[in-house]
């Protein structure tokens, strides 16, 4: 394999052993991935909806989830692509929250974006305090490049799962594929277990 | 947001041929046209070809440990264009 | 069409942000005005970054050249414009691309949008019209921001000789006090004063970035070109 002198490519960062799962680097940038354009959302008609296999649809508009309880949360975030990011600080209401008093079968969830794009993961992930819906990141609102106004918030899975302009998670009893598991990544996608593709 | 000008190396590896002027029809909407003149998402764990009409997916392009997986179910008709 | 690996025989700066790559490949079988190559660099550990870049000469010159701009936290540009060195070796795969390529062949009459470093193909095919004596009748646009963000700016000012080939320029930030060529971004004014009317059916090649690309592109349409006739190449960042 040839060696480009003098090449090392985006300054990656060291960390304590154990600290980053198998096959990441970290870095300091935020980068930036899409697999289409950026929605332009109204906040005025912005609406998050919990439905499917639930007694009674639940949604909520922009203010009556910014009146929520609120949290800072600081995570590592890691990326299939192998980059990490180290102690990314977010603003945002915990799944658990919106959760409360819903009594449901459903053992599995997808998620709906604006964009069309999807993601899905246990029921079981989005609880006890593992998931949020953030709209702020490092103090500020959520830029919409990297998901604004909302974004889902999943740290302890590969970050495709943590989807953009999330509008609503759909409770079903059957699993259903989103975006990139149907294209051959993994159905769960842990990175402590460098579960990127399908069959890891 | 690039074209598919940017995937002309990596298709060619695929394919075997230039398929730049492969022309595709939309699955959704019908338009049909050179694969050089899709919308193209590279950051991504895939590349993410888009018909530039009503922006859904024709193609998704994942490399798998050295391994291209493509998936083209966007795309109803894909023709090649004769060598020049 | 298999990685190759190529020496940098000299490194040419154009501009402030802009570097020329000469290089010898042993293994090179030529190419047609308007291809790319795919450069590949790794580092030490095994990490590997790639990125497409158009061919700047034509396929009559004696060495592949590769005009690069160093952009903002370009991981790859700004190894290739600052770290690159003559005698290095760079590995790439090529020539790529069949749709925005053009030779005598294909004939005209022949319009050229240029936008920043989008010139890059665009005079290749100028420098291979010129070296077969092509008597295609070609109009050349290229829009910068300013005067010192031209590339290849001498070369392109003397291909224009009045005659087969006419080379305008339009600067859209700054332009010199005895300025004498256009001062803003393309529209379909300019386009419609540049290019040939639809009815002379001219194909059209437009390089740069995708704001440029899509405005240029849209107001060709708009008046009344032959989407068909129009080849586009988007330039931007690719790193993720």
């Amino acid at each position: 394999m040839h060696i480009s002198r003098g090449f090392h490519g985006r300054r990656r960062e060291d960390s304590e052993p154990g600290r980053v799962p198998p096959g990441q680097y970290v870095t300091g940038d935020f980068p930036v991935l899409s697999a289409g354009p950026t929605p332009r959302v109204q906040l005025e008609s912005w609406t998050f909806a919990l439905r499917g296999e639930i007694d009674e649809p639940r949604s909520w508009s922009w203010d009556e989830l910014q009146a929520l309880p609120r949290e800072e949360i600081t995570v590592d975030i890691h990326c299939v692509t192998k980059w990490s990011k180290l102690d990314t600080v977010w603003t945002g209401v915990s799944i658990d929250t919106l959760l409360e008093g819903v009594d449901t079968a459903a053992e599995h969830v997808l998620v709906v974006c604006d964009g069309g794009y999807t993601t899905n993961l246990p029921l079981e992930d989005l609880t006890g305090g593992r998931a949020w819906l953030a709209y702020g990141y490092d103090h500020e609102p959520l830029d919409p490049e990297h998901g604004g106004p909302v974004r889902l918030l999943v740290p302890h899975l590969y970050f495709w799962k943590s989807a953009k302009w999330v509008r609503g998670l759909e409770l079903r009893i059957d699993d259903e594929a989103g975006f990139w598991e149907s294209y051959g990544y993994h159905n769960y996608g842990d990175p402590w277990r460098e579960q990127r593709y399908a069959g890891d | 947001m690039l074209d598919g000008n940017a995937i002309a190396g990596t298709l060619e590896h695929i394919f075997g041929n230039d398929m730049t002027r492969a022309t595709a029809t939309c699955a959704g909407c019908d338009a049909t046209g050179p694969l050089a003149e899709t919308a193209v998402y590279l950051r991504a764990p895939g590349v993410v070809v888009r018909c530039r009409h009503c922006e859904a997916v024709l193609a998704v392009v994942v490399e798998r440990r050295s391994r291209y997986c493509v998936d083209f179910r966007g795309v109803s008709a894909l023709r090649t264009s004769p060598s020049p | 069409m298999n990685w190759q690996l190529g020496t940098v025989v000299e490194l040419r700066e154009e501009t402030e942000r802009v570097t020329s790559i000469v290089l010898r490949l042993p293994e090179w079988a030529g190419h047609r005005a308007g291809q790319h190559v795919d450069v590949r660099l790794t580092a030490e550990d095994g990490y590997q970054a790639q990125r497409s870049y158009s061919i700047a000469s034509a396929p009559d010159d004696d060495d592949l050249v590769l005009t690069v701009e160093r952009i903002e936290d370009g991981e790859v540009s700004s190894y290739l414009v600052g770290e690159l060195r003559a005698g290095d070796e760079l590995e790439l795969r090529g020539p790529i691309g069949g749709y925005f390529v053009w030779e005598g062949a294909l004939g005209g009459p022949l319009v050229l949008l240029a936008g920043g470093s989008g010139i890059a193909p665009l005079r290749a095919m100028l420098r291979h019209h010129r070296a077969t004596g092509s008597t295609v009748p070609v109009r050349l646009l290229y829009s910068a921001r300013a005067e010192r963000e031209l590339i290849f700016r001498d070369e392109l000012a003397r291909a224009g000789d009045g005659g087969t080939v006419d080379v305008r320029f339009t600067l859209t930030r700054e332009q010199p006090p005895d300025w004498s060529g256009y001062g803003r971004r393309i529209d379909r004014e300019l386009i419609a004063d540049v290019a040939w009317p639809p009815d002379e059916r001219p194909l059209v090649y437009v390089c740069g970035p995708t704001g440029f690309v899509e405005a240029a592109a849209d107001a060709l349409v708009s008046l009344g070109h032959d989407p068909g006739r129009i080849r586009t190449e988007r330039f931007g960042p690719t790193g993720s």
